[in-house]
C-alpha cells in the first residue's frame, strides 16, 4: 500500500463523533473508569468503576460480563443493537515483566450459542487501551456505514470515523490503515488494531484479529479472539476497525504498588524459560504446534471428525514439519516481556489460491488447534495446506477451530452419503480434499455458495437442516456433530477421558479446552480415578484457569513451561511455584491481599455469574451440558473395530460382560449405556462440588457464601430452583 | 569491534573499576550500579565480568523493541527511549553482563568507554579492537538485525 493510496482512502473518511477525556495515570493496575460507545446514537461516555466492582468482578472477563449483563435483556439476541462487544484486560495486564501479561478478553452474546462467549486474546490492543485510560471498552449499537473507532491514548481523544473505502479482510486493512495513522516506522509499534474480515459478514463463526506490530518483519501481525462469532457481531455493528494509540509505554506504566517485585518475578520467569524451554515444550521454536506428535502418540489427535486419535500420516503435521516454515530465533511474543515467544510465523509464504493468490504473506501460526482442526480432523496431512487455510481463515476473520470441526463434520456427512456434489454445489468434500476446503472457505468470505449458505451456520444448525431437508438419521447427526451449546468442540479426543468430557461439556461457553484440560491427569496418569476426584478437578481447574481471564494473563506460561523441579512437588499438575508467582504478582500490582483460596473464589464469583447469565438467556441448565456421543464413546462400527482390543477389554473389566459371542451392535450399545451413565454420574458429582443443584443451578446459599447473592442473580436462579 | 578486554590474573580486587563506572554513569559510588563486575573466586583472586559486545549479541536478538543495537564500532548499546524495561535481555545474557539494579527501571551494560581501563592500577582492563567474526559471530548480520 503506497502512502498516496492510503491517503486517498483517508480522504474518504468522515468524522461522525469526537470526545475528549482527561489523561491520567493508571493506579495499581486500574483506571477506575470504562469507556462506552454507542455506534447508533454516536454517544461516547465514561463510566466509573467502583470498589465493589473490582472486588466482585476483578477485571477482564469479570468486567466484560458485568457490563454486558447490564446492557442486554433476557430477550436480546446477538444481532440486536443492544448486544455489545466488550473488551477488558484486568489489573495484571500491561506490565512488561511477567511473561504472558498482555491479554485482552472479549465478550459478547454469541451468534452460535445465544449466550455469552468470552475469548482470551493476545496483541497490544487491551494493554494499550488500559494505558490509554480505560479498564474496559463497551461497544453498543450499530453504525449505518462502516466505521473506525480511534482511541488516541496520547491525546485523550476518541473518534468515530466513517470509513467506506478500506478493505475488510484483516491483512489488507492493516496495510491500508497503518500508513494513515503512523507516518514513521518508529511510530508503528504504538498502534494496535482490532479487525474482522469478510467472513464475519457471511458466517456465524467470525473472529476478531488483535494486532501487534512486528518490528523485525515490519508488518502488523494478529492474534485471534476466535470462538463463538465475535467477528460476526463486530461486522453486524459495521465496525471496520478499532484503533488504539499509546506511545509512552514503560515498565512502570501499569503503576504497580511494588515495581521491584514485579520485575523480580518476571526476571525469574525469563531465566526459567530461557533455561528450560528447549528441554520442555519448545514453545520458542514451534509454539503450540509441539503438541501434534504428543497427541498422536497418545491417541488424542482428532482424525476424521474425531473418529480416531492417531493416523499413520500424522508425522507430516508434526512440529518438525512446521519448524521448517517458522522463522527461528525471533522474539515472537504477542506482548512485551513474553520470553515464551510462542507466536511463530511462516514468512514470505506464497498463496496458491483465492483472491490473494500469488501474494507473499506472513502467516501467524499455525497453532496446535488449527493443525488438528483443518489438518488431521479433516484428513489433510500436509503442512503447506494447513498454513494456506490458516492464513485465509485469519484474514477473512474466521475461527479456525470452528472451521475445522465444521469441515470435518461435513466431510463425514459427505463420505456417508448425507451430502453429495449436488447438495454441496459441486464441492467434493472427501477426506483430505484441500482444494474443496479452500473453495468452501473462499465462499464463506464472498457470501456465495454452499460455504456461505450452509457451512457458515455451524454444526448445530446443519444437524437440524440435514435431518429436516435430507431426511438424514437425526440420531446419527446428533452423535457425530461435535458441538455443545452450539459451539464447535476444540481439537482433543475425549472418548477415553471422562473428566475431559466434563472439561469440555460442563463449561460455561461451550466445548473449549481453556476451562479444563484433564486428559493426561485422568487417562494417562490415572491421578483422578473416582467421581469425587474428577469433580474436584472440574472445580479447581476451571476456576484456576478462569483467573487468567480476570487478570489479562495468558495461560501458557503457567504450565507450558515448568520449574525444573516441578515434578517433585506435591501437586505437579497445579505447578505450585507458578501459582505462588501469580499470587505475589497480583498483590505487587494491586496492593490487595490474596492467597490461593481467595484466588479460586475470585474466579468462582465470575464463573457463577456467567452460569446464571446463561440461565437468564435461556441456557445454562443440565440439559445444555449434553455431549454429542462421539465425545463420549465410539459411534460407528468402524470406530469400534479400530480399537477393538481396548473396547472389548473395557467390556470385561468395567462392565463385567464377556464380549465373546456378542455382536458389534450389542457391544456398541453396551458401551453407550455404560459411558452415558458415567457421564450422568459425573454431572451429579461436578454440580454438587460446584455448589449447584442436580439441574446445574447455583443455589442461593452458594451465592451467599461467595458474596454473590446480588438481587439480579437471585431473581434468575429462583425461577429455576425447585 | 571495540571491546573491554579483561585480564583476571592481574586483578588485585581494588574495585576502582566499579567505582569509576558507577560514578561515570550514575554519579555515585555504588558497585551495584557498575557495568563491570569483579567476582571473587575462592583461592584464585577475581573474575572480571563484562559484556563481550558484538561477539555475543544474544540480548540484541532477544529484544522485542529493538532497543538494543550494535554500533558501527561493534559495541552493544541500549536506547533507553525505546526500551520498555522487560529485562528479557538480562536473562538472555549468558555471562550476567547485562545488569539490573532494583532502583533502576532500565537495564545497563558496559559500552566499552574505557573509563575503568584508565583507572585500573594494574592494567587488568584494556580497550582493544577485535574482529567479531574471529570470535565466532558475524558482526554484519548482527548489525543488520539491529
Amino acid at each position: 500500500m503506497s502512502a498516496v493510496d492510503s491517503q486517498a482512502l483517508k480522504s474518504q473518511h468522515k468524522l461522525l463523533a469526537e470526545y475528549n477525556y482527561q489523561l491520567r495515570p493508571v493506579e495499581r493496575g486500574y483506571n477506575n473508569r470504562t469507556l462506552f460507545i454507542d455506534l447508533g446514537s454516536k454517544e461516547i461516555a465514561e463510566k466509573p468503576v467502583c470498589f465493589e466492582m473490582k472486588r466482585k468482578f476483578v477485571g477482564g472477563k469479570g468486567f466484560d460480563l458485568r457490563l454486558l449483563w447490564d446492557a442486554v435483556q433476557e430477550t436480546t439476541r446477538w444481532d440486536d443493537p443492544e448486544n455489545e462487544i466488550v473488551i477488558s484486560m484486568g489489573p495484571i495486564c500491561g506490565n512488561t515483566n511477567y511473561p504472558g501479561s498482555g491479554k485482552s478478553i472479549v465478550a459478547t452474546l454469541s451468534p452460535e450459542t445465544k449466550i455469552p462467549v468470552d475469548c482470551n486474546v493476545g496483541g497490544y490492543f487491551g494493554p494499550y487501551l488500559k494505558l490509554s485510560g480505560f479498564d474496559a471498552l463497551e461497544i453498543s449499537g450499530k453504525a449505518q456505514q462502516d466505521v473506525i473507532v480511534f482511541i488516541d491514548g496520547d491525546k485523550g481523544k476518541i473518534q468515530i470515523i466513517e470509513a467506506p473505502g478500506e478493505a475488510v479482510d484483516s491483512h489488507v486493512l492493516a496495510e491500508e490503515l497503518l500508513p494513515q495513522f503512523a507516518a514513521l516506522e518508529k511510530d508503528k509499534q504504538h498502534y494496535s488494531f482490532v479487525t474482522a474480515g469478510r467472513g464475519g459478514d457471511h458466517t456465524r463463526i467470525g473472529c476478531l484479529n488483535f494486532s501487534f506490530y512486528d518490528k523485525r518483519r515490519k508488518v502488523m501481525r494478529f492474534k485471534q479472539a476466535g470462538r463463538g462469532g465475535t467477528g460476526t457481531v463486530f461486522r453486524d455493528k459495521r465496525i471496520k476497525a478499532l484503533v488504539v494509540k499509546f506511545s509512552r509505554l514503560t515498565g512502570a506504566s501499569n503503576n504497580p504498588v511494588d515495581l521491584k517485585k514485579v520485575q523480580d518475578l518476571g526476571l525469574k520467569m525469563h531465566h526459567e524459560i530461557l533455561s528450560q524451554d528447549d528441554q520442555q515444550c519448545r514453545m520458542r521454536q514451534v509454539g503450540t504446534a509441539h503438541l501434534v506428535e504428543i497427541m498422536n502418540d497418545y491417541d488424542l489427535l482428532p482424525v476424521h471428525n474425531f473418529k480416531f486419535g492417531m493416523h499413520p500420516q500424522a508425522e507430516k503435521l508434526s512440529s518438525h514439519e512446521f519448524k521448517k516454515w517458522f522463522t527461528q530465533g525471533m522474539p515472537d511474543g504477542c506482548w512485551f516481556g513474553c520470553t515464551l515467544a510462542c507466536c511463530k510465523a511462516a514468512d514470505n509464504f506464497e498463496l496458491l489460491s483465492g483472491p490473494y493468490r500469488g501474494q507473499r504473506v506472513v502467516v501467524d501460526g499455525p497453532e496446535y488447534e488449527t493443525v488438528a482442526g483443518v489438518g488431521s480432523n479433516s484428513g489433510i496431512f500436509d503442512a503447506r495446506s494447513v498454513i494456506e487455510i490458516n492464513f485465509y481463515c485469519d484474514t477473512y476473520g474466521l475461527d479456525t477451530i470452528s472451521f475445522g470441526t465444521i469441515t470435518a463434520f461435513l466431510m463425514e456427512c459427505y463420505e456417508v452419503g448425507i451430502l453429495n456434489k449436488e447438495r454441496t454445489g459441486g464441492l467434493e468434500l472427501t477426506w483430505g480434499n484441500t482444494p474443496a476446503v479452500l473453495e468452501m472457505l473462499h465462499q464463506m468470505a464472498s457470501g456465495e455458495g454452499f460455504g456461505a449458505e450452509v457451512a457458515s451456520k455451524g454444526v448445530r444448525w446443519m444437524k437440524d437442516a440435514f435431518a429436516t431437508q435430507y431426511s438424514a438419521d437425526r440420531q446419527f447427526l446428533e452423535d457425530i456433530g461435535m458441538e455443545g451449546k452450539g459451539l464447535e468442540q476444540s481439537q482433543y479426543m475425549s472418548k477415553e477421558s471422562l473428566a475431559q468430557q466434563g472439561g469440555y461439556y460442563m463449561t460455561n461457553k461451550g466445548p473449549q479446552h481453556d476451562e479444563a484440560w484433564l486428559i493426561f491427569m485422568d487417562m494417562v496418569n490415572n491421578a483422578i480415578p473416582t467421581f469425587q476426584d474428577k469433580a474436584d478437578a472440574l472445580h479447581y481447574f476451571p476456576m484456576f484457569r478462569t483467573w487468567f481471564s480476570l487478570q489479562g494473563l495468558c495461560k501458557l506460561p503457567w504450565n507450558d513451561i515448568e520449574p525444573a523441579d516441578n515434578a517433585t512437588t506435591e501437586a505437579p499438575s497445579k505447578v505450585p511455584e507458578h501459582v505462588a508467582n501469580y499470587i505475589e504478582l497480583y498483590t505487587a500490582i494491586t496492593g490487595f491481599p490474596l492467597d490461593k483460596e481467595e484466588l479460586i473464589r475470585q474466579s468462582e464469583r465470575v464463573y457463577n455469574f456467567q452460569r446464571i447469565f446463561n440461565l437468564r438467556m435461556g441456557g445454562g441448565s443440565r440439559g445444555e451440558d449434553r455431549a454429542p456421543y462421539r465425545a463420549v464413546g465410539p459411534v460407528t462400527m468402524e470406530e469400534y473395530e479400530s480399537r477393538r482390543e481396548r473396547y472389548d477389554k473395557q467390556l470385561k473389566e468395567k462392565m463385567g460382560v464377556d464380549p465373546d459371542g456378542l455382536s458389534l451392535e450389542e457391544k456398541l450399545r453396551l458401551h453407550r449405556v455404560y459411558r452415558e451413565e458415567q457421564y450422568n454420574k459425573l454431572q451429579d458429582a461436578v454440580y454438587a462440588r460446584r455448589g449447584w443443584t442436580t439441574d446445574a443451578i447455583p443455589t442461593v446459599e452458594h451465592l451467599r457464601d461467595l458474596g454473590m447473592d446480588l438481587p439480579e442473580l437471585v431473581e434468575v436462579v429462583k425461577k429455576h430452583l425447585p | 569491534m571495540k571491546v573491554l578486554k579483561t585480564y583476571d590474573d592481574r586483578c588485585i580486587g581494588c574495585g576502582a573499576c566499579m567505582t569509576v563506572c558507577s560514578m561515570t554513569f550514575f554519579k555515585r559510588d555504588d558497585h551495584a550500579r557498575s557495568a563491570i563486575q569483579m567476582l571473587p573466586v575462592e583461592g584464585k583472586g577475581f573474575h572480571l565480568v563484562v559484556c563481550e559486545q558484538a561477539a555475543c549479541g544474544k540480548c540484541v536478538a532477544e529484544c522485542s523493541t529493538q532497543a538494543i543495537s550494535i554500533s558501527k564500532q561493534g559495541t552493544v548499546l541500549i536506547n533507553k527511549g525505546i526500551c520498555i524495561n522487560c529485562f528479557a535481555c538480562v536473562a538472555a545474557c549468558p555471562i550476567g553482563a547485562m545488569r539490573r539494579h532494583p532502583e533502576e527501571i532500565t537495564p545497563f551494560k558496559c559500552i566499552a568507554c574505557g573509563a575503568c581501563a584508565k583507572e585500573c592500577p594494574v592494567d587488568a582492563l584494556a580497550i582493544v579492537q577485535e574482529e567479531a567474526a574471529v570470535m565466532g559471530t558475524d558482526l554484519k548480520s548482527l548489525q543488520e538485525e539491529a
